[in-house]
């Protein structure tokens, strides 16, 4: 099907399903999160009104806490906590904190003095002080601050699928992955929506007078905790095996949906980042992943492919694409970038990328080792000709392809070179490169195909999964609608893969797509 | 029935009440005078235990205070502050509930209370679900005084509370005060900067400056028989009528010895009234001077205004700082 005729509301009554368990997911995550934090946020702003020396420190660590980026937040949970729901939930809870905290010490420090003396001086304990005063009347300014945890935990949630959490995230990465709009608009808009929706109910809730607050007050957590059940509402789905697979695989025809049409493969499925899904499935917290066949963590971590029998996979042979106007503007530049033609096969491309992802070596060092090794390496020139622009997308790989291709082009020419490395994914790449905002970066044949030219079903049958058919294919392709030229194939096809522990893969005697789905359907 | 002994509270180095001493006897009405710093607010705050002395004692009916629970305590307590704390969440009726609500009073009881002490400081039943904002500065200030005389405690802590009145609300309030019988029972000490309040209100008074007492006595001792001289600087200012507010009408005019009453105009005048509620009622008569009258209700005497102002100078010359 072809995904840009459809409107945006027909992929959400097709997905619908999804777009319900995923709306779920994301309202049960920012309500758990947001309760606990409110059961341990509370507690804390009350105990430093009371403690007044602690405040600074309460305060200054929940202001650290929050301003730690999402991801890095969520990346710091993984070893701690390992994937799903537990480390989203943390993490949300964390980000909470920060305005509960302030906004019930502000509350109750704000209540007039004399209010508060003159409850003590009729001779209330400190229970019935806070109780019947302090809390009442700092119940505005503390509802408030839930509010505002609430909208932020509706959009870090967001992050929460990037470590298998689910929620509207999935949509919204997956979309950007596969440079599908109307995937991330179904994801986007009901989150916007949520956040606007309980803010706006919260903003109620705020608002009332302070009798009906009372009632209010009790039924809030009843609430809270309504809406933190959707979570666990939708996740009755067990199985032998657990698969995780990113957003962009379970979007694609020739990811999760051709494992469920061409194969019939039905396993136990969470949405998680590709950053961790490797040491997820070395952890065993997964069991199937859907890797990428040159990725240098298969090696690291005892990974094996899984034949795909039925050749669902097209392949994803890797070369730079290059806008017209810039092979114009730099005439050597299409004869420099074809010297790594045919030079890098699949085991070279997974053992350069099991040196910067697993042993940490930088890409720099591992591409002029590679270069220098191949006799490709010279030194800079240091030439002030005119600035080409190399993109990349953010993983290894690209960095070690856009690194070399900075030093042949400083080494073989007068161009200077500045690199946009780490562009998230391939709706931005090639955004940026249309928008003559970066001038090439190594793109890989499947990925035009299927993400970007998004042919019709039969266009793609009808290239049988052939390498130099869609080599041609997408070249002609691009150069008619995008005036981007495909240069000469670099050589390895980084294209999906399903993986398992080896160990695991052996003991089970599991060696293609097939065999998997035989050992999950024998009971 | 109070008694203070060597009081002390020190702040850091500031000793905002250094070794007083004082008592209250049953029903008097004792008002702490002094400028703003002197040490009023402190001392009176350390009476219900809002503040913990650095040194010396508190007996209320011979019981040390610190040998009850502070709460047990405060509930025995009326306190009226200056700028009302009244609570905003709660309405009028809730309000002035509290107390007996922490002494679980049932329901009933509660209800009937708090509407006859509406009435009996002149507030209209509609107030009783109204919001303390809704009220005006005097109304609030009445629900503040009811709020401290609900559960009719025998002693009352009240800390400038006309302060924050307007002249004529004040005055008002006042008379109303004076009038009221629920405070003729009680112990009150009263705390104020204002002078003329103080001699208007107060059976006798201890005049503070920097944390210690510098006269405690009769608003005619301060008057006429001062410690020294910041007393007579201190009531220096509109002194006539601190006169007038201090004499006492049976002072000048003393009855026959066999009995009898004034009268002005066909009300019976208390004897032991200050003779500046007296110059004030002749305001309001056309009468031209007070009768004595009998048991019997027969006139035996008068006094004609002007005589009265000539025992009033008579009596002043005779006091020693005259
Ligand atoms: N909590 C406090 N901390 C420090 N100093 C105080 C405190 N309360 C009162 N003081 C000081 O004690 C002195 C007496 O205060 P206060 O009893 O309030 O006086 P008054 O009520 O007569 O105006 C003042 O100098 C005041 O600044
Ligand atoms: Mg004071």
């Amino acid at each position: 099907m072809n995904e840009q005729q459809q409107t945006l509301w027909g992929f959400m009554v097709q997905q619908s399903d999804k777009l319900l368990t995923q709306t779920l997911q994301h309202i049960g995550l920012t309500f758990i999160s947001l309760i606990i934090a409110v059961l341990v946020g509370l507690p804390l702003g009350i105990l430093i009104t009371r403690k007044k020396n602690l405040s600074g420190s309460v305060l200054g660590i929940a202001g650290i806490l929050q301003t730690i980026p999402s991801i890095a937040l969520l990346g710091f949970m993984i070893p701690l906590l390992g994937i799903g729901v537990k480390p989203a939930i943390v993490a949300l809870l964390l980000y909470a904190l920060l305005p509960i905290i302030r906004n019930t010490y502000t509350g109750i420090t704000g209540v007039d003095a004399a209010v508060k003396e003159a409850a003590v001086a009729m001779g209330m304990n400190k229970w019935q002080v806070l109780f019947k005063v302090e809390l009442p009347l700092a119940m505005p300014v503390i509802l408030a601050g839930i509010r505002t945890a609430t909208v932020i935990n509706v959009g870090v949630a967001t992050l929460a699928s990037y470590i298998a959490a689910g929620g509207l995230g999935e949509f919204i990465f997956g979309g950007i992955s596969l440079n599908n709009t109307n995937m991330i608009l179904a994801g986007a808009i009901p989150a916007a929506l949520l956040a606007i929706l309980f803010d706006f109910l919260l903003s109620l809730l705020q608002h009332l007078n302070l009798k009906k607050l009372k009632r209010a007050a009790i039924a809030l957590p009843v609430l809270l905790l309504v809406m933190a059940s959707f979570y666990f509402i939708p996740s009755a789905y067990g199985g032998k095996l657990t698969a995780g697979f990113t957003p962009e695989f379970m979007g694609r025809q020739d990811g999760n949906l051709g494992l469920q049409s061409k194969y019939g493969l039905k396993i136990r499925t969470i949405v998680i980042s590709d950053a961790i899904m490797y040491k997820a499935a070395f952890e065993k917290e997964l069991d199937v992943i859907s890797g990428y066949s040159t990725d240098g963590r298969l090696k690291a971590y005892g990974l094996v492919i899984l034949d795909d029998d039925k050749k669902i996979f097209p392949p994803y042979y890797a070369a730079p694409i290059v806008r017209e106007d810039a092979l114009k503007k730099f005439p050597d530049l299409e004869k420099i970038l074809n010297m790594l033609s045919g030079k890098i096969n699949d085991s070279i491309m997974t053992d350069l990328n099991y040196r910067t992802d697993y042993l940490h070596q930088s890409p720099e060092r591992v591409a002029k080792d590679f270069l220098i090794a191949h006799n490709l390496w010279q030194p800079k020139r240091g030439g002030n000709g005119s600035i080409v622009r190399i993109g990349s997308k953010i993983f290894g790989e690209q960095y070690i392809l856009a690194s070399m291709y900075t030093m042949l082009i400083k080494g073989y020419t007068n161009y200077n070179v500045a690199t946009k490395t780490g562009l998230g994914g391939t709706k931005i790449c090639f955004d940026a490169l249309t928008n003559n905002q970066i001038d090439l970066y190594p793109e890989y044949t499947g990925t035009g195909l299927l993400a970007i030219l998004q042919p019709t079903q039969k266009a793609i049958d009808a290239l049988a999964g052939d390498r130099d058919k869609t080599y041609i294919y997408v070249k002609n392709e691009f150069e008619k609608r995008y005036q981007i030229k495909w240069l000469q194939p670099i050589g390895f096809n980084n294209a999906y893969a399903l993986m398992m522990r080896k160990k695991q893969a052996d003991e089970l005697g599991v060696k293609t797509i097939s065999d998997l789905k035989q050992y999950l359907e024998r009971k | 029935m109070i008694k203070v002994d060597h009081l002390s509270k020190s702040f850091g180095k500031i000793k905002a009440v250094d070794h007083i001493s004082f008592e209250v006897k049953e029903q008097e009405n004792l008002i702490l005078l002094g400028t703003s710093g002197s040490g009023k607010t402190t001392t009176l705050k350390m009476i219900n235990r809002l503040i913990e002395p650095t040194g010396g004692k508190v007996f209320i009916n011979g019981e040390n205070i610190l040998d009850q629970s502070p709460e047990v305590l405060r509930r025995g307590i009326g306190y009226v502050l200056q700028n009302n704390g009244l609570f905003p969440h709660y309405t009028v009726a809730a309000n002035i509930a509290i107390v007996p609500q922490l002494l679980k009073w049932d329901k009933k009881r509660i209800e009937h209370r708090v509407s006859e002490l509406l009435e009996k400081l002149h507030l209209d039943k509609t107030y009783l679900n109204v919001y303390p904002n809704e009220l005006s500065g005097g109304q609030q200030q009445r629900v503040g005084l009811a709020r401290a005389l609900v559960a009719d405690p025998p002693v009352l802590l009240m800390d400038e509370p006309f302060g924050a009145l307007d002249n004529i609300t004040r005055s008002k309030i006042h008379a109303e005060f004076k009038a009221l019988d629920e405070l003729k029972r009680k112990t009150i000490i009263m705390v104020t900067h204002d002078v003329q309040e103080a001699f208007e209100l107060g059976d006798r008074i201890c005049l503070m400056h920097k944390g210690k007492i510098i006269q405690n006595g009769t608003p005619t001792e301060l008057l006429f028989r001062p410690a020294n001289s910041f007393v007579k600087d201190f009531l220096k200012e509109q002194r006539l009528q601190l006169e007038f507010k201090a004499i006492r009408l049976n002072d000048i005019a003393p009855l026959p010895p066999e009995g009898g009453a004034f009268d002005l105009h066909g009300e019976r005048v208390d004897a032991g009234v200050a003779l500046w509620s007296v110059l004030e009622q002749f305001k309001f008569t056309k009468a031209e001077g007070l009768s004595i009258i009998n048991h019997q209700n027969k006139k035996i005497g008068s006094i004609s205004f002007e005589e009265l102002m000539a025992a009033f100078y008579q009596y002043k010359k005779h006091q020693p700082h005259e």
